[in-house]
Order: structure tokens, then C-alpha cells, then sequence
């Protein structure tokens, strides 16, 4: 996969400061992604992880710091362009975030609300996002009706349906038994390949890391404490470093 | 006097809640009159809101009407004044006994439902998911629901009111054997603009206020599945608390036009 990176950054990250009261959670973390990368973003729990992801979109402002979408700076962005920047972003939350009260297909809909295309159109580009990630059949399921791993399949097929330049991941295989766990990992590497998506991905799964990063960055204390592919990453002497690959 | 810490944090956190309050409905009115409108979604809750409280509102409103008559009977039959029953019932009923207590019943169940609904919708991330696929959720979730329960607690306050007139109606033919069509000759005899106009005015801001409580605590909601309890439960109560205020001011200023 690494041959389909190049230089181009789609997501710049500098210096961003965030904190909640005296909870000091990011102290001037600093990223670039670049275009058709996989860059996985480490870190334990209540690192900041989720809280950089989402100053990234626009879900919290942060203290201080640069944040950079292909080509826009987020902070002097009207509300209307960064709704429209969003689209560009395709967003997979920790816990799915299906629309309760709509069926799969609705879910999928949704995104599509605001574009100028006819119903059928949009019934087809359902139909086909389904199919990439194998659930054409639960198009008229409830979420309450579908597994974790297939909600997980869903809102992957809804964070992809507007064919997004970035994917953000957000914990894609907590809460998974390994099995499912895996075979997201694997949809995920699929769909990088077929969509030539540029992904974030964040967790603390030190196998999905394995399987599909280009790059790594360890997120300590707020800051990027270490950078490399994941070969060199597991191979640091460093003990903070060898913890996560324990 | 020393004033009492707990009071003094008390009334500070009430201050900031009513803050909050006049900032969310500030954004309602800013969000209300820009581009795009939700009408679809609009419809949707108008449907929900109208039609899933109806049955509610009949059964409330139609007991309503049999205690307030039969209650009512043995004081008026004392002073020999029965024949006034209708009168008394419906000027009761469609200036304040009706929109009152239909505007607590829908901030039992529509501000509730839409606290907790919202506030599920916070806690699972489904609000953030919204707002990240591009959509104002503010717009999408909270004007839209605001605004059907402004436009549908005015249907629903008419039409419990008449369910209760049916309900007094009939008790009355029963014990008195009044007819129905006599019954309501003197029900719209009695009934004028001044009775009805400012019940209906009212039972608007009645609507308005439901919905703009059940949003702003659930939209607003914290601390996980905990929170979304009680953000359902605190929409009742100052939702129903709002009302009393509500029912007051226009009390006192129907009087000033109205001279009720």
C-alpha cells in the first residue's frame, strides 16, 4: 500500500493546545497526513486522541494551534464552508452513531440530503456503498436490529457514502470480539484501496496498527512523542515506546 | 441574616440555567429564519407531536369534562342555577381549566420525549454525526421540534377542549337529560372572542415553551445514560413550571385588553 502515498498533505496539524479546566489533555500536538496514507495515531486512554479528532472536525475548538483540510484553515472557515469541508471528511465513531430512529438505508441517506442528485441516484449510490462493505441485504434493518460488527460495516458505509479524500477512524475495533475486529481491519484496508481514501486512524489495537498503518505516531502526554512505520516503532529501546507493543 | 452557601450555589445555578435558557432560545430564533428550512423533518415531528398525543389528550379532556360537571352539579342545583351549567363549564374550560392542564399533560409527554430523545442522541454521538456529515443539527433537531410543538399544542388544546364539552355534554344529558343540541346552543351562547382568542394565543407560547425546554435539556444533555434521565425528567418539571409563569402573564395581560 505504501507505493499509493505521496507528498501532498491533505491534513496539517501544528502545535494544538487543548485543555478542560486544569486537565491539560494536548500540549501542542503536530501531524501531517499525506495523501492515500494510512497514519495511525496511538495512545492509552484519555491521552487526547478522541479530543484531537475532534478539533479536527470542528466538534471542539481548541485552546490554540493550527488545523489545516485540504488546503483550508478550520479556524477561518465560515460555518457554512466547514459544513461543506465536512463532506470532504468521512467521520467512523467509536460507538457507530447510527440514527436510531432510521433503517440502514435512511442512515445512509442521510449525508446525501443537501446534494442535487434524483431519489434513484441516491438509492443506487445506498446500494452500492452497501455492497462494498457486504450488507446490501440489512438496507431496511433498524440499527437496535444489527451486531456491533455490523453497525460498525454501517457507519463505515456512511462515512464513506459521499466518497470523503480523508477517513477519520475513531476507535474502529473497540468493543469487537477479535474476530469482527479483524475483519473490519480488513474492510478497512479494502476500502482503502478501492476509494484511494487518505485515513486517520485512532486506537490502541496494536494489531489493527500492525496490519494497516503506513506511519505511526505515538501520542504521550499530549505531545507526538514518537514518529516511524510500525517496524520501527516496535523495535525502540525506549521504554514508554515498548510499552504500547508489550 | 447570613445567607445559607447551598442557597447562594442554588440560586447561581438557576441564574445560569435561565442564561442558558434566553441564549438557546436566541439561537432558535437566529437558526429559524436562515437557510435551509427542514420542512420534511418539520412535517415529521408535526405528525408525531399531533397525532401520538391525540388519544392522550381525548382521554384527559373527556374526563376533564365528566368530574368538572358532575363536581360542579350539587353546588349549582343549591342555588337553583343548573341551567348555567354549560356556560359555566365551557367559559371554565376554554379560558383556563383546558389549555392548563393539556399544556402539563403534553410537557409530561412531549417534553419529556424529545429530553430524552435528544439527550440519547448527545450521549451516543448521533448529534456529533449529524453535525459531521454536514447537517446543523440545531436546525435539523431543535427548530424543527420547537416549532411543531408551537404549531401543534394549539390543535391539540382546541380540540381536548371539545372533547371535554362532549364529556360535560353527556353527563348533563344523563342526570338532567339536556340534550346535546342544547347543551352546545348554550355552550356558544355563552362562549365569546374574548374567551377564546387569548386561550389560544396562549396555548402558542404554551407550545412554544414545551418544546423549547424538552430540547434544551436534552440537546445540552452530559454525563452519559444518567444524564439522559435526567434531562428527561427536569424537562417536565420546568416545562411545567414555565407554564404556571406563562398562564399568568397572560392571564394578567388578557385582562388589561380583555377586562375578563
Amino acid at each position: 500500500m505504501k507505493e499509493t502515498v505521496n507528498n501532498t498533505t491533505v491534513l496539517k496539524i501544528k502545535e494544538l493546545k487543548k485543555s478542560f479546566g486544569d486537565n491539560h489533555v494536548l500540549n501542542g500536538f503536530s501531524m501531517d497526513l499525506y495523501e492515500g496514507e494510512n497514519l495511525v495515531v496511538m495512545g492509552k486512554s484519555g491521552s487526547g486522541k478522541s479530543v484531537m479528532i475532534k478539533c479536527l472536525v470542528g466538534l471542539i475548538n481548541p485552546d490554540s494551534g493550527y488545523i489545516e483540510i485540504t488546503g483550508n484553515d478550520i479556524s477561518k472557515l465560515k460555518q457554512q464552508e466547514l459544513n461543506s469541508l465536512r463532506t470532504e471528511i468521512g467521520f467512523l465513531f467509536q460507538g457507530s452513531a447510527l440514527y436510531d430512529s432510521m433503517t440502514v438505508a435512511e442512515n445512509l441517506k442521510f449525508p446525501l440530503r443537501r446534494l442535487t442528485i434524483t431519489a434513484s441516484e441516491k438509492d443506487a449510490l445506498v446500494l452500492e456503498t452497501l455492497e462494498s462493505v457486504g450488507l446490501k441485504t440489512a438496507m431496511n434493518l433498524m440499527p437496535s436490529e444489527l451486531s456491533g460488527g455490523m453497525k460498525r460495516r454501517v457507519a463505515l458505509a456512511r462515512a464513506l457514502i459521499l466518497k470523503p479524500k480523508i477517513i477519520i477512524y475513531d476507535e474502529p475495533t473497540t468493543g469487537l470480539d477479535p474476530i469482527t475486529a479483524k475483519e473490519i481491519i480488513l474492510l478497512m484496508k479494502e476500502i482503502q484501496n478501492k476509494y484511494k481514501t487518505s485515513s486517520l486512524i485512532i486506537t490502541h489495537d496494536i494489531d489493527c496498527a500492525r496490519v494497516i498503518s503506513n506511519r505511526m505516531i505515538l501520542l504521550i502526554d499530549g505531545v507526538n512523542y514518537a514518529e516511524g512505520t510500525f517496524k520501527e516503532l516496535s523495535s525502540a529501546k525506549d521504554k514508554k515506546i515498548q510499552a504500547f507493543f508489550k | 441574616m447570613a445567607i445559607s452557601p447551598k442557597i447562594v450555589q442554588n440560586l447561581q445555578y438557576f441564574l445560569i440555567e435561565i442564561g442558558e435558557l434566553t441564549n438557546f432560545s436566541g439561537q432558535f430564533f437566529r437558526e429559524l429564519f436562515t437557510k435551509p428550512f427542514e420542512w420534511k423533518e418539520l412535517l415529521r415531528q408535526c405528525y408525531n407531536m399531533g397525532n401520538r398525543s391525540l388519544l392522550l389528550v381525548s382521554v384527559t379532556g373527556f374526563i376533564l369534562g365528566l368530574v368538572f360537571t358532575l363536581q360542579s352539579r350539587p353546588t349549582l342545583m343549591e342555588f337553583g342555577a343548573e341551567s348555567w351549567m354549560p356556560s359555566m363549564v365551557s367559559i371554565s374550560i376554554v379560558r383556563e381549566i383546558g389549555p392548563v392542564i393539556i399544556a402539563l399533560i403534553c410537557a409530561g409527554k412531549i417534553s419529556s420525549g424529545i429530553g430524552a430523545e435528544l439527550g440519547s442522541m448527545r450521549v451516543t454521538e448521533q448529534i456529533d454525526a449529524m453535525e459531521v456529515s454536514g447537517t446543523n443539527p440545531f436546525k435539523y433537531l431543535v427548530v424543527t421540534r420547537i416549532m411543531a410543538a408551537t404549531l401543534m399544542l394549539p390543535i391539540l388544546i382546541i380540540f381536548g377542549d371539545f372533547i371535554a364539552l362532549i364529556g360535560s355534554a353527556l353527563i348533563e344529558n344523563l342526570k338532567a337529560d339536556v340534550s346535546f343540541l342544547l347543551y352546545f346552543t348554550r355552550v356558544f351562547n355563552a362562549l365569546e372572542f374574548s374567551d377564546i382568542i387569548p386561550a389560544t394565543v396562549k396555548s402558542f407560547f404554551f407550545g412554544f415553551v414545551i418544546g423549547l425546554v424538552g430540547c434544551f435539556k436534552g440537546y445540552n444533555c452530559e454525563k452519559g445514560t444518567v444524564g439522559v434521565g435526567e434531562a428527561s425528567n427536569s424537562a417536565v418539571v420546568y416545562a411545567s413550571m414555565l407554564l404556571f409563569v406563562i398562564d399568568f402573564i397572560a392571564v394578567f395581560i388578557s385582562d388589561i385588553f380583555f377586562e375578563i
